[in-house]
């Protein structure tokens, strides 16, 4: 039954991650007229404000936070290790551009600047990941709820600092000092594109890559599909779990700070654009390919940028876009078990993940006599 | 000192812990069921949320608390169907399905508040009214204790009863062997759809109730994501109790006081930061986690779809 061609194969593939988007549309308006909107006006004004004009210009300066959480997304969820602390670590890398980077600007090159508020996000993500990581290494607590929990607080350690240390003494809003345009990240020539699009779509192709065609990327499936397996090949599984922890958050907090170096320039307190809740689905239909989450991000980059605007004109509050992401989230499984049913392709999650809870690396080993 | 243990501040003190823990208690009581019947739900957040907006829409409407709560627990179990649908009966990803109901509940709720009640906020005017039918207000310090709500016994009421019909009881017997060895459950005649089914149903409710429980008598008030979180540490919770009711009952007692004692350092004089007294509970949530990681299991069934003769 399986398809060999890879003409047919990308169509299916394309169908079945096409499918539930569309659905989830068609039901988010059927929603929003149960409710007294107009879903016309609301897809009316996404086209108008995330298309039309130089507005694509806009998306696709959102499309690189959201490709580089996914891509942070994807490698931790190849390894079968659901970091849902997203929120947190994005917002742990933009609060270290928007806080040190205003004193680095000050004192040295902004080239140089950039390149140690990236280091410095990156590794404030990467330790932010270790509780969680350990945790699951060494007794296999649920990382789902550790690195959510530890989410919560990397929010507040966020505001602390936003209120404390990194405040703007100028101003009386808690918020850190603006980034003079200067010293932002340039623009792509021609456009207001900032260069951070390009990084994110090189940092997916390498992805792409890594985890396709180099042993490091099969080393992570093998560990994805079973942790048992793994061992047996000689896998270090704690190891794996703590590198694959903190690539994930690492990555995720590095998009944070490319949003406030490409476009933002400030922080405010309270601030949390919740990008990864938008991403997670998204990189499920992309089927843990960093390549083909391009078109997806691409895709809710529009939706976002648009929405915001065309949400206040439909009757709408902006958190209309989660139900829209939720319904995507169930069409998509939905979708996966008629497709399972009538055999239409492959799945979505490699086999190993299609169980459906990551089971205790140590527990399992103690129950399962093999 | 004499402030901090003068009669009225420990009252208020109780109260407040009392306030925090019930929510809570009542989430982590529906988890543990669903848990112990093998359905992980990472949705608790969102059908929390809804039962915390429907309890408060129904109360407003009919100014009745007690219909107010049964709202919140009929809103939890509508949203709990989607799980029960996509998950208990087609076998779907867990994962995915909780983190939509969170998104759903999170998303819907905020919506249709703001769509429906910041345009004419004199109708939350009457709301923050709270009527304490008093049981019996004779003992001096326990006035915090024993002035609460009739709400407030019944769901006691019910937790215990729970928890004595899990432990003790055939049904409960069924629902834990559904969580650990569903084929055994099969071979000895139950049925585990129906057990499970059940479970994940009065699990709905009783996550319900708790969103209700917040909105009407703790905070007095919806807002958009009132929740924060709380759905979370409700599994971590249920975790960390092993399905052992009258444990989730202390493990929210000591969250409660965890809650509690930022605003009583205010009242002192210590003023602590909003974002301190928000991250506490998290942190002493990461605490327990980290000192008692060994005993955070969970059963061996849980999150596998049941399929009857499948290996």
């Amino acid at each position: 039954m399986k398809p060999t061609g890879s003409a047919p194969r990308l169509a299916q593939g394309l169908v079945r991650s096409v499918v539930p988007v569309l659905l989830a549309l068609l039901v988010s308006g059927l929603i929003m007229l149960a409710i007294g909107a107009h879903p016309l006006d609301f897809f009316a004004g996404v086209w108008k404000y995330g298309i039309t004009g130089s507005n694509w210009q806009r998306s696709l300066s959102l499309m690189s936070p959201l490709l580089i959480v996914a891509i942070g997304l994807i490698v931790a969820f190849r390894g079968q290790l659901w970091n849902l602390g997203y929120n947190g670590q994005y917002l742990l890398g933009a609060v270290v551009a928007s806080g040190l980077g205003p004193m680095l600007f000050a004192v040295m090159p902004a080239f140089l600047a950039t390149i140690i508020v990236f280091i410095v996000a990156i590794l404030a993500g990467a330790v932010w990941s270790l509780i969680p990581a350990l945790l699951k290494a060494r007794y296999g607590t649920n990382e789902i709820i550790t690195s959510l929990v530890m989410s919560f607080i990397a929010v507040g350690v966020v505001n602390l600092l936003i209120k404390g240390v990194f405040k703007d003494p100028g101003t009386s809003t808690p918020q850190t000092t603006v980034i003079p345009d200067t010293d932002l990240l340039p623009y792509i020539p021609g456009t207001e594109i900032h260069i951070g699009f390009v990084l994110a779509i090189v940092l997916a192709i390498v992805a792409q890559y890594v985890l396709s065609r180099t042993s490091f990327g099969l080393r992570v499936d093998i560990f994805g599909a079973s942790p048992k397996a793994a061992r047996h090949m000689g896998l270090n599984s704690t190891w794996m779990v703590i590198l694959l922890f903190a690539l994930s958050s690492g990555l995720i907090a590095f998009a944070g700070s490319i949003d406030i170096l490409g476009q933002f320039s400030y922080q405010r307190a309270d601030w949390d654009p919740r990008y990864g809740d938008a991403v997670m689905p998204l990189v499920f239909l992309a089927r843990f390919r960093p390549v083909a989450a391009i078109p997806f991000v691409a895709f809710y980059a529009v939706l976002a940028t648009g929405g915001t605007l065309a949400s206040q004109q439909a009757g709408l509050n902006v958190d209309f876009l989660l139900v829209i992401v939720g319904l995507i989230l169930l069409f998509m499984t939905v979708t996966e078990y008629i497709g399972e049913r009538r055999r239409l392709g492959q799945s979505y999650l490699p086999p190993g993940l299609r169980r459906s809870l990551p089971v205790p690396l140590r527990a399992e080993s103690e129950r399962t006599p093999v | 000192m004499s402030d901090m243990l003068s009669a009225a501040f420990v009252t208020v003190f109780i109260a407040t812990v009392i306030a925090q823990a019930m929510p809570l208690m009542l989430a982590a009581v529906g988890e543990t069921l669903g848990e112990q019947a093998g359905v992980l739900n990472l949705g608790i957040e969102g059908v929390m949320l809804v039962g915390a907006y429907t309890g408060f829409v129904v109360t407003l409407t009919t100014g009745s608390f007690w219909i107010g709560m049964l709202g919140g627990a009929i809103g939890g179990v509508a949203a709990n169907l989607a799980m029960l649908i996509l998950n208990v009966w087609l076998g779907l990803n867990q994962i995915v399905i909780g983190l939509a109901i969170t998104l759903i509940g999170e998303g819907i709720t905020s919506v249709l508040y703001l769509q429906n009640y910041t345009k004419s906020p004199a109708s939350l005017g009457q709301q923050p009214k709270l009527t304490l039918p008093g049981l019996s207000d004779i003992p001096v310090i326990g006035q915090a204790l024993f002035q609460q709500s009739g709400i407030f016994w019944i769901c006691i009421l019910l937790t215990l009863g729970l928890a004595f019909a899990l432990a003790r009881t055939n049904w409960g017997l069924s629902t834990r062997s559904a969580g650990q060895k569903p084929s055994s459950l099969d071979a000895a005649g139950g049925s585990v759809m129906r057990t499970r089914s059940m479970a994940v149903l009065l699990s709905g409710a009783l996550a319900g109730l708790g969103g209700a429980y917040l909105s009407l008598l703790t905070t007095a008030t919806f807002s958009p994501f009132l929740t924060n979180g709380l759905g979370f540490i409700a599994i971590v919770i249920t975790m960390l109790s092993r399905g052992r009711i009258l444990v989730v009952m202390i493990t929210s007692l000591v969250y409660g006081l965890a809650v509690a004692v930022g605003p009583a350092l205010q009242v002192v004089g210590f003023t602590v930061p909003a974002d301190i007294i928000k991250m506490l509970p998290f942190i002493i949530v990461i605490v327990m986690l980290i000192v008692f990681a060994r005993s955070s299991v969970v059963p061996p069934a849980l999150g596998a779809p049941y399929t009857r003769g499948a290996r």
